[in-house]
């Protein structure tokens, strides 16, 4: 029974650090290839087809494709309010990502919002996964 | 227009990854990953009527994004979807009967506020 929780947590570990990592990497190529290809409102999905042409767009749109299956996977055995908490992560990444790669200042209110992130991700990751079909509480 | 566009990315994306989680829960966990399973398993998911619906609402909210990026900076676009995490607890604990302890509670409100301070 022990080996089996352990054994669900480092699953959830290794998952949640997949869909976190495919996310973020996706959005930063996504966003880096979009600032190149110019305003996208419009009607027309032609639009949205030529950006694809941005290979940082395409691979932006691979990581997301890689981060929706990754995040299904996970959310076959672990609880909805337990994964997107937990995968929030990811925006504290993101923060760092622009300040180191992009040079993006943080504000005060950006230091203290990633603090409340980090915060929240420690309370919830400290809950089972599992509780809806009798995985138990810690 | 940025406005509209955040309204219809947190409404595609509470609907999309609720569906989800409704529908991964069903099949239930996935403990086979060799190649041929993984194949065999997503042909099964790409017929099942909640996954699509919920593939449907994240193309949606994706297609949404990316107008709101292409107009506005990642750091207008991220927070303004901080609204899901309150709304996706919400419904987790009734529609997927989670157990919501308060320990997850105060996390998804400080995930909540966090994300809406990073606009700043």
């Amino acid at each position: 029974m022990d080996t089996r929780s352990a054994a669900l947590r480092l699953k959830t570990r290794v998952f949640t650090i997949l869909v976190v990592l495919s996310n973020v990497l996706g959005n930063f190529s996504l966003s880096w290839g979009l600032r190149r290809v110019g305003s996208l409102l419009s009607v027309s999905p032609l639009a949205y087809i030529e950006a694809l042409g941005n290979p940082w767009v395409a691979l932006g749109v691979s990581l997301l494709i890689l981060w929706l299956l990754s995040h299904m996977a996970l959310l076959s055995w672990a609880d909805l309010s337990y994964v997107l908490p937990v995968t929030s992560i990811g925006y504290v990444l993101a923060a760092v990502v622009g300040r180191v790669f992009l040079h993006e200042h943080i504000s005060t209110a950006r230091w203290a919002g990633i603090l409340l992130i980090v915060t929240g991700v420690a309370l919830v990751a400290r809950t089972a996964p599992r509780t809806a079909h009798g995985g138990g509480r810690r | 227009m940025k406005w509209l566009l955040v309204g219809v990315i947190v409404a595609a994306t509470t609907l999309g990854e609720v569906f989800q989680a409704v529908a991964m829960k069903r099949h239930g966990e996935i403990r086979d990953f060799r190649p041929g399973a993984l194949g065999r398993l997503l042909g099964l998911l790409a017929r099942n009527r909640l996954i699509l619906l919920s593939v449907a609402a994240m193309a949606v909210s994706f297609f949404a994004f990316m107008a709101l990026l292409s107009v506005s900076d990642l750091s207008f676009a991220v927070p303004a979807t901080a609204a899901t995490y309150v709304l996706e607890t919400v419904l987790a604990k009734y529609l997927l009967k989670e157990q919501i302890s308060r320990g997850r509670w105060a996390g998804a409100w400080l995930v909540a506020c966090g994300v809406a301070l990073l606009s700043l």
